[in-house]
């Protein structure tokens, strides 16, 4: 942790590198939750505002959506996929360990999805922060 | 996960569709742990019924492209394809679940439309496969001593697609040792079904049972059970003592526990529906045996697979002659025309669990003879 806050004291962006689940890149503002998520029955797939849970009535379309993992039943994984063509799906998908519902939803839905992260993001980044996210071949995330 | 140059090639193919199905493959290996993939002979998709998947689920389907590189067998569907209007299927429901087919179809999958692949094709001990399915994943396991996990729909069509699945969980032998022993009291009711029910609610998430039995239970009865347990307790693989293939490759469990029956709410059926899994031959000529030269006086469907009913039509014929009707490709608890009644008697754990929550209809048990005595009378 050190190493990273004297790279944010030089200017240097915070960076950490996390495994990669869904590939793509996106950047975009984040929106953090501490509660496990399921894309059926936690957010309306219409509007993107989520209807449960510690975010509540805020939304998740065109951010990067942080959250510790799934859970819930294997249809959720097509509601990305309504999310995305209705244009209220998030920008990419950061979890601490991923499951498998919400990492096919993600694949299908071609929105980048990181897990595992080097650092706990759900403390390292606020609601409202800039976030820059990369998965190809490696992962990173990118608090600017 | 260790991918060989191939595999990693098939990552980055022009592909789509393919270099999707890789992409799901790795995210499920990396996520449970897997260190390799493994060649599979033979997939099975869930997630066929319009009800289930919606226009989201078909859109997808309809957008894939690429040809599926195993044997690749589909679940029911929410109607019988061709006597859909005799159950009160709708025209629109029909148009969408038709394109659900010719999209498979489109991929080369094979359209069984049925929940009981094992009925179709020879499958050994030992064989990896990737099925999705409860019932037929927790069988194949089980019964006949192959390897799957339970698969979504959609990782069963990505392993389809790639011939490969990733290795963890049931594809590796330790993991699918006993933890738990069971014994099943005996009591007033030995049905397979309600073990399985009580079973699949009693276990913890991580307990695979090796179970000792009242009596020694005939292949479809261990169906019925595994379809409940299945459904109930989310198993994957169950040891039946003296019966299934693995039960003696492992340690007997030091932790017992013992299981009874329990009695079941009750209301009076206006449907009595038979066939979930779908039904064996066995069962089928059971059936016809019991309604030779009667009439029914309730409602009584029976599901199969659309292959046994024409194999055995005769049967089949002679079991309509009672006025019960025979449909393939569906299921009670799949089809959106289970919803016209308000209470349905099956001898299905699976069907009395699913019933309720999936089509909003009120659930009765009773063993294959208390169902047709009740549609008799």
């Amino acid at each position: 942790m050190l190493k990273y806050i004297a790279q944010v004291l030089e200017g240097d962006y915070l960076r950490f590198k996390a495994r990669v689940i869904s590939r793509g890149d996106a950047e975009g503002e984040a929106i953090v939750s501490k509660n496990s998520f399921s894309f059926l029955g936690d957010v309306d797939a219409e509007t993107g505002i989520v209807t449960s849970g510690d975010i509540k009535g805020e939304s998740i379309s065109g951010k990067i959506f942080i959250f510790p993992s799934g859970r819930g039943s294997t249809v959720g994984t097509y509601v990305l996929m309504r999310m995305r063509k209705a244009g209220t799906a998030p920008k990419a998908i950061i979890n601490m360990e991923s499951e498998a519902i919400v990492a096919i939803g993600a694949i299908i839905a071609e929105i980048p999805l990181l897990d595992m992260p080097e650092v706990d993001v759900l403390r390292a980044v606020k609601s409202g922060d800039i976030v820059r996210v990369h998965a190809g071949k490696e992962g990173w995330i990118e608090i600017r | 996960m260790y991918l060989s140059k191939e595999e990693e090639r098939l990552l980055e193919s022009d592909n789509p569709t393919v270099a999707k199905a890789m992409e799901i493959l790795v995210a499920l290996g990396e996520i449970y742990g897997a260190d390799r993939l493994v060649e599979v002979k033979s997939a099975h998709i869930s997630g066929i019924s319009y009800q289930n998947i919606g226009d989201a689920g078909l859109e997808w389907l309809e957008s894939l492209n690429a040809k599926l590189r195993v044997r690749t067998t589909v679940n029911p569907a929410g109607m019988d394809v061709i006597r859909w209007k005799e159950m009160g299927i709708d025209e629109g429901f029909y148009r969408k679940q038709i394109r659900i087919i010719k999209a498979l179809e489109n991929m080369g999958a094979e359209m069984s439309l049925t929940c009981t692949p094992y009925y179709f094709q020879k499958v050994k001990k030992g064989d990896h496969l990737a099925w999705a399915e409860s019932n037929a994943v927790i069988y194949a396991n089980s019964v006949l001593g192959a390897r799957t996990n339970r698969e979504s729909g959609i990782s069963a069509i990505a392993a389809g697609i790639i011939g490969k699945t990733p290795r963890y969980g049931m594809h590796v032998k330790e993991n699918r040792a006993p933890n738990v022993l069971v014994k099943v009291r005996d009591g007033e009711r030995d049905d397979a079904a309600l073990i399985g029910y009580e079973l699949g609610r009693k276990l913890d998430y991580d307990e695979i049972p090796l179970v000792e039995l009242p009596r020694k239970f005939s292949s479809d009865e261990l169906k019925l059970m595994g379809a409940a347990m299945a459904a109930t307790g989310n198993k994957a693989i169950f040891h039946v003592k003296d019966q299934t293939p693995e039960w003696n490759e492992f340690e007997i469990p030091g932790k017992k526990i013992e299981v009874s029956v329990e009695d079941k709410e009750s209301c009076e059926p206006d449907l009595i529906a038979l066939g979930c899994p779908h039904l064996s031959a066995e069962e089928l000529l059971a059936i016809g045996k019991m309604l030779q030269g009667k009439k029914v006086k309730k409602e009584l469907w029976l599901f199969t697979s659309r292959a046994l009913a024409e194999k055995q039509k005769k049967l089949v014929e002679s079991i309509e002659r009672s006025s019960a009707k025979v449909f393939c490709d569906t299921c009670m608890v799949v089809s959106p025309a289970t919803e016209n009644f308000e209470c349905v008697m099956v001898n299905s754990g699976k069907a009395l669990e699913y019933l309720p929550k999936l089509r909003k209809v009120r659930a009765v048990f009773g063993s294959m003879e208390e169902c047709i005595n009740a549609a008799l009378s």
